[in-house]
């Protein structure tokens, strides 16, 4: 580790929105800096725990209320089933351009060998159990043991 | 870009290391190219994956991204990181003479 030419050999990402557009980025940027042949780990926080929940990871969708991005009025974003219908339409996209659902994405970065963490304080607040993650997650870990592993390298929040 | 003799062959190289014409490339480059990469030996496993990617650019015009590599090459991702633990996609790439892919998944 810790070549001194300025390259980066290892990132620590945290996904901390439960939402799909404040999922994928931290998934992009793990699966990435893997194909780069970093070492990378992903840490998942607060809602951002729903990417590696067991029954939740398969129904992310996109926030159309309070997201200007998306330009679309707030009063329309509300609507039942426009979330839903967002989504579809962002997994069509995505699928043209080769980004795979959150569901297989997850277990594809797990198997390039990145690690994956929940947080505990987060855990321990929404009473999950370490039985509600998907087998792929290594560790319910502390924010301190989540420094310790991400000494030396570089930290990426999202 | 540089000239590199490579299996007794001068060949151009681009900063990355990367062959500039992929049809200066033969199977002998292969095994140099590899140790380049902390890879002492190629075995079966990866030849697959070389040649792979090999007709991939000559089909497609570039290389395969990973998740193409694990879906299609017959090579699933996991193998594919213990095959190329500097990255599958890249280093393969690198080895069979071919642009790296500029995919980003």
């Amino acid at each position: 580790m810790a070549a001194n030419d300025g390259r980066i050999e290892k990132v620590s990402i945290i996904i901390s929105k439960g939402s799909l557009e404040g999922i994928y980025p931290g998934l992009i940027m793990a699966n990435g800096a893997r194909a780069e042949g970093m070492e990378a780990n992903l840490f998942f926080t607060f809602f951002g725990l729903d990417a590696i929940h067991r029954t939740r990871i398969g129904k992310i969708k996109i926030a159309t209320v309070g997201n200007p991005g998306l330009h679309l009025p707030t009063w329309l974003g509300a609507i039942p089933g426009v979330s839903a219908a967002m989504t579809r339409y962002m997994a069509r996209q995505m699928d043209k351009y080769d980004i795979p659902p959150i569901p297989e994405f997850v277990e594809m970065i797990a198997d390039t060998g990145a690690g994956l963490y929940g947080c505990k304080a987060s855990v321990d607040l929404f009473g999950f159990r370490r039985e509600d993650f998907i087998d792929q997650v290594k560790d319910i870990i502390t924010v301190g043991e989540f420094y310790e592993m991400a000494a030396g390298g570089e930290i990426v929040f999202t | 870009m540089t000239t590199k003799t490579i299996a007794g062959h001068e060949v151009e190289v681009n900063d990355e290391g990367f062959l500039v014409d992929p049809g200066q490339w033969t199977e002998e480059m292969a095994a140099d190219l590899a140790r380049d990469e902390g890879i002492d030996a190629l075995g079966d496993r990866h030849w697959r994956v070389l040649r792979f990617v090999r007709r991939e650019y000559e089909e497609k015009g570039s290389g395969p991204t990973v998740r193409a590599l694990g879906k299609t090459s017959g090579v699933p991702v996991k193998e594919l990181y213990e095959l190329f633990p500097k990255g599958p996609a890249k280093v393969a790439a690198k080895i069979a003479g071919i642009p790296k892919p500029r995919g980003c998944i």
